[in-house]
């Protein structure tokens, strides 16, 4: 799909000559021996095609799947994420908040944008954009309801602001009716967005019948 | 510093805007863009903090108007500039001036697992134990620093509770400016939502917002 179809938010005003000027950038800092293309390439392909919200997903069926697993991811995120080899980058210090009947959680950050990229990937544009990062904080049910999410007066909405080091994951709600799905299916339920607290895992999953 | 990137609770930013099947890179350019932020960043001329910084620099106008990826962009070309990576000259005539040496040893494609996987670990080792336990009172500052700092300007001055002790981290506050790590306890603040937005929030609600023992007093 063409990338004009789908930018027109937050990119309206990039100069028209951007793109021209980062190569430039590119052929000088390679001419200086700063880069090495092929390094930008294998970057680009990490975060295009290797690390992503499915990485997340599976942390989430395993934590469904399985009680000691969950046990361990709540307590220290960091090193029960890092039995499946995701670590690194924006994820040196991981915490993960459970939702439950009484409590949603949901992830920002009012000062950037971080964002927990071992395992959600890079952020989408909404997460970046003024729009959420100013209101999640203020308004965060009228957020929700946006994403088509409406929170019970009865439940409780913690919002939380990664304003240190550490990088948030929500573990969502297992949705009734799943007790016979494997930890792969569950792990196909699972959305970023439902990890970020701004939808709940569906079952079935919307327009599918179980 | 109170500029236009400390957004939590302003008005007016409109909708949010939520694209079905994003993809990672919106264009090739933003793609470049954040890899050779990261493989610039890997000669360790500036930490964390200060490509924050660098980006809080942007004038608020400009700010606003540029994308995310658009950002990252003015972010390099400055840091690369300010440490001295590339002079200014160069920049502007896109070639590397005659007789300096090349840079060695870059960063190839078969370091980038390993350089990802490492991660940059911001937590740090500290003697003394936390002035803070939870279940205690505390005031965030009412601190308006002109430099870097995280404490958003939301929080200031008011009151939350400590939910818990994360461990010793590095200060952003000194880090970003080159003046050292200053490592102190960060704790998991719980603000109530009515506390930080009055009546209009929702009785049970609450912001948790990190902060280092820097930004706190006992309440």
């Amino acid at each position: 799909m063409p990338p004009a179809e789908h930018h027109d938010h937050a990119h309206q005003d990039v100069p028209s000559d951007l793109a021209l000027r980062v190569k430039a950038l590119e052929s000088l800092l390679v001419e200086k021996g700063l880069v090495d293309p092929a390094a930008l390439d294998a970057l680009i392909d990490t975060y295009e095609n290797k690390v992503g919200p499915r990485n997340g997903a599976r942390v989430v069926a395993r934590a469904w799947a399985e009680p000691a697993y969950k046990a361990r991811l709540l307590a220290d995120g960091t090193s029960a994420i890092a039995e499946f080899g995701f670590s690194g980058r924006q994820g040196e210090h991981m915490v993960v908040v459970e939702n439950t009947a009484r409590v949603h959680n949901l992830i920002v950050c009012t000062l950037c944008s971080c964002y927990p990229w071992p395992v959600l990937g890079l952020p989408p544009v909404w997460y970046k954009s003024a729009a959420y990062r100013s209101r999640a904080v203020v308004d965060p049910r009228g957020v929700l309801r946006e994403f088509g999410l409406e929170i019970g007066e009865d439940v409780e909405v913690r919002v939380w602001d990664s304003t240190a080091e550490l990088r948030y994951l929500v573990l969502p709600e297992r949705p009734a009716g799943t007790d016979h799905l494997s930890e792969e299916d569950l792990a196909a339920l699972v959305t970023r967005d439902a990890m970020v607290g701004v939808a709940k895992v569906e079952y079935p999953k919307p327009g599918e019948t179980a | 510093m109170n500029g236009v990137h400390d957004m939590g609770g302003m008005h007016g930013m409109g909708p949010v805007k939520h694209e079905k099947d994003e993809p990672v890179f919106h264009a090739p350019w933003e793609g470049r863009t954040f890899a050779l932020t990261l493989a610039a960043g890997a000669w360790g001329k500036w930490n964390i903090d200060a490509g924050r910084h660098e980006i809080e620099l942007i004038p608020p106008a400009q700010y606003l108007r540029m994308s995310y990826y658009e950002r990252w962009y003015v972010r390099l070309v400055e840091l690369l500039a300010k440490r001295e990576l590339v002079s200014r000259e160069e920049l502007e005539t896109g070639h590397a001036k005659p007789g300096v040496p090349k840079a060695s040893p870059r960063l190839t494609a078969g370091q980038v697992p390993a350089l990802l996987s490492a991660g940059a670990l911001a937590s740090r080792r500290i003697a003394e134990s936390p002035r803070f336990q939870p279940g205690q009172r505390v005031r965030a500052r009412n601190i308006h620093p002109a430099g870097h700092t995280r404490l958003p300007r939301y929080a200031r001055g008011k009151q939350g509770t400590i939910d818990r002790h994360r461990g010793g981290f590095v200060f952003p506050d000194t880090n970003a400016h080159f003046l050292g790590e200053k490592p102190q306890h960060v704790y998991s603040v719980r603000f109530a939502a009515r506390e930080l937005w009055g009546d209009q929030a929702s009785p049970r609600d609450a912001v948790y917002i990190d902060m280092w023992d820097d930004y706190l007093e006992p309440a």
